[in-house]
């Protein structure tokens, strides 16, 4: 961002990376994927590098307040400041804060997840995915985000994204406005969960097992690490991937 | 003695309204300790709620066999009340069957409604309490539901059926009656109650009129002692479940409220300009340690909760058998407040009483196993938000006692000092763009 900055050019759109985005293994791979989708359809876009930092979503969630309101109005200092007005992100908590939380505090943007951007993509024709694709007739299950959902009442964009790959989606019995959290929501992700009988994510991964998918779609880092230790957890690597959505598409592109 | 039984009615009347009437003062009272904040949102909005989600029962019907047999009760209700207003109105006047000479040919076809009501209640009632005592559905065996609120339920169930078989045995003596004294008006054979009535034909004039009269009265005492039980009862969701879906927060179910007084804070830490606080703000607590620091919105929906249980059955906490229900969370915030309120009212110390809502209700094991997943503020027929109480809980614990679970305490420091939650340095956020062949 800041060098286009220097050079007077606007960029049609913020990429907002996000924490894992930008330094978890997995989610990097997703990050890559998605800015291999933006550059192959032409979309002018920048990200902030490092003058990126976290959106305080965990910190609120876990009840840090103070923490949360020091990295928005950082945040959004510095994306004032470049005059962003539209921002995509692959992370539904960074969208969620960024989209609902953030105005309050004086940032004001149109903010779309990548599932929403990926799905205008497919409608305007410009991703355009071969008949002879990898995942074609491939059972893939799609694993609503909470955030995504329940949140943000997105259930049907991804459902696109995934049904333009041809594949054969099923649902699990949990989905929809009753999908059933990862078990990483609400700062989660970073604690070791309280006592109980059960991870919440063994719980959902044998729903997810159990409807027979190869491919579990995510459209969330953390949904990613909790579906992918679920899955380890019930020895089906070999298997069952679970797969970003820009990764799906991005590699039914061959991009 | 028509006169008596005329002056022994409107006596009762005034009772249970004097009753009520102090019950109401109290919750009100109770309500009021919360935090006055603005309702925010267009009023249409709201309104288009209580329309669908109460009066509609739109998010009942996301599951369909309780939904079912519930709106028989509410129609019923609702529709049975007519008929409790003749009563009121013959008790009051000393008539009977008031309504039937303005209605005419009507009102037998009215009675006939009100019948198959009736029985559809009673079933549905029976229907209820077989699920909860027979066949045991989940939802109502968790660790809250233990002596009172599964006597409540019961009860409740116990005195629909009791007083909807009095309206079909005042019913069936009317009828016999009719063929026996002018003064009983015509109403013909009902389609329920007719079926009752062999067995009271061979019964004297006197015996059953005091049948008639004896279940006349029993109706509509029973009725008011009903009403005000459901004032100390889960029942009293009859009424606070169109309040609660007006106030129902309209943003979408992700956005968390934000805090006033932090953005000040921050904005002046920052040296950005700050607006200054209305002069009479009294800086409370950060968060909520007991219920005087929740918002009254929070507060009267604890008194909408029924305890159907829905909300726990769909958290992925309470699914794993972490010990978060966010149905006790809303029946600790009802319990604290009748506790304050009860104090309050003998003149004792309310709110100072060494007890807090966390920590004495709500523990700090219930409120960190949630995931703020929302599936409990999806799941509400009626629109209570547990996830808003739970996290103002989650303030109180991080900002005045620094007190959250060590790992947290871990994943702040990390976003104060590296920007992110995880322990890398804020130089290698780019990092991945060298992956980017």
């Amino acid at each position: 961002m800041a060098d286009l900055a220097a050079k007077g050019e606007t960029p049609e759109i913020l990429f907002w990376v996000g924490c894992a985005g930008s330094f978890d293994d997995r989610a990097k791979r997703v990050t890559v994927a998605f800015v291999k989708i933006l550059n192959s359809v032409g979309i002018r876009f920048a990200v902030l590098g490092t003058e990126e930092t976290c959106t305080g979503d965990p910190a609120r969630r876990a009840g840090n307040e103070f923490l949360f309101q020091m990295q928005a109005m950082n945040n959004i200092q510095v994306m004032n400041g470049y005059g962003v007005k539209k921002i995509v992100t692959a992370c539904p908590h960074c969208f969620n804060t960024l989209k609902n939380e953030y105005p309050e505090l004086g940032g004001n943007y149109e903010v779309v997840h990548h599932s929403t951007l990926l799905q205008e993509l497919i409608d305007q024709g410009k991703i355009k995915l071969s008949d002879s694709n990898s995942f074609k007739g491939k059972k893939i299950t799609y694993h609503d985000s909470c955030y995504l959902g329940r949140a943000n009442n997105i259930y049907e964009a991804p459902r696109v994204v995934l049904e333009a790959l041809d594949a054969d989606l099923v649902e699990m019995k949990r989905c929809r406005t009753t999908g059933l959290c990862c078990g990483a929501g609400g700062a989660q992700m970073f604690k070791e969960p309280e006592a109980g009988r059960k991870d919440i994510n063994i719980e959902r991964t044998e729903e997810a097992l159990q409807t027979g998918a190869t491919t579990i779609a995510v459209a969330c880092p953390f949904c990613m690490t909790m579906m992918n230790d679920g899955v380890k957890n019930k020895e089906k690597e070999g298997q069952v991937n679970v797969k970003d959505l820009a990764e799906l598409i991005a590699e039914a592109k061959g991009l | 003695m028509a006169y008596v039984q005329q002056i022994f009615f409107a006596l009762s009347l005034g009772v249970a309204g004097w009753f009520i009437a102090q019950r109401v003062r109290f919750i009100r009272k109770n309500i009021a300790l919360g935090k006055s904040e603005p309702v925010a949102g267009p009023t249409g909005e709201r309104w288009k709620n209580v329309v669908l989600v109460a009066f509609g029962q739109k998010k009942m019907f996301k599951r369909f066999l309780p939904a079912f047999f519930h709106l028989l009760i509410y129609v019923g209700f609702m529709v049975i009340n007519l008929e409790v207003l003749e009563f009121v109105i013959d008790g009051l006047a000393g008539t009977h069957r008031f309504f039937a000479p303005y209605l005419g040919s009507v009102y037998p076809i009215l009675m006939n409604v009100f019948e198959f009501l009736a029985v559809a209640v009673l079933v549905a009632c029976v229907v209820f309490l077989f699920r909860r005592n027979v066949l045991k559905v989940q939802r109502f065996q968790s660790a809250e539901m233990t002596r009172w609120p599964r006597l409540d339920a019961t009860l409740i169930l116990t005195i629909e059926i009791v007083l909807m078989m009095a309206i079909l045995t005042i019913n069936a003596a009317d009828q016999v009656l009719q063929t026996r004294d002018a003064h009983y008006t015509q109403t013909g054979p009902l389609f329920f109650s007719s079926g009752l009535t062999p067995a009271l034909e061979q019964l004297n004039t006197a015996t059953l009129v005091v049948i008639e009269r004896g279940a006349w009265w029993f109706h509509i005492l029973g009725i008011l002692g009903f009403t005000v039980y459901i004032t100390y009862s889960k029942h009293l969701h009859i009424f606070m479940a169109f309040l609660n879906t007006y106030y129902a927060k309209l943003q979408p179910k992700g956005h968390i409220n934000n805090m006033p007084v932090v953005t000040r804070e921050v904005k002046s830490m920052l040296g950005l300009p700050v607006e200054q606080p209305t002069p009479s703000e009294v800086p409370g607590r950060f968060g909520a340690k007991d219920i005087n620091d929740l918002s009254r919105t929070s507060l009267m929906a604890a008194y909408a909760c029924t305890e159907c249980g829905r909300c726990t059955s769909e958290c992925p906490a309470n699914q794993t058998g972490k010990k978060l229900s966010p149905r006790k969370i809303m029946m600790d915030v009802r319990d604290r407040m009748e506790d304050v309120g009860a104090s309050l009212a003998k003149g004792g110390p309310g709110l100072n009483d060494g007890k807090f809502l966390l920590g004495d209700y709500i523990s700090k094991e219930e409120i960190n196993a949630c995931t703020s997943c929302n599936a409990c503020v999806e799941a509400c027929p009626v629109m209570i938000n547990p996830l808003e109480i739970i996290l103002e809980l989650r303030r109180y614990q991080s900002m005045e006692e620094s007190s959250a679970p060590g790992q947290w305490n871990s994943m702040f420091q990390n976003i104060e000092t590296n920007f992110a939650p995880w322990k890398f340095p804020a130089s290698d956020r780019f990092n991945w763009a060298k992956t980017n062949a």
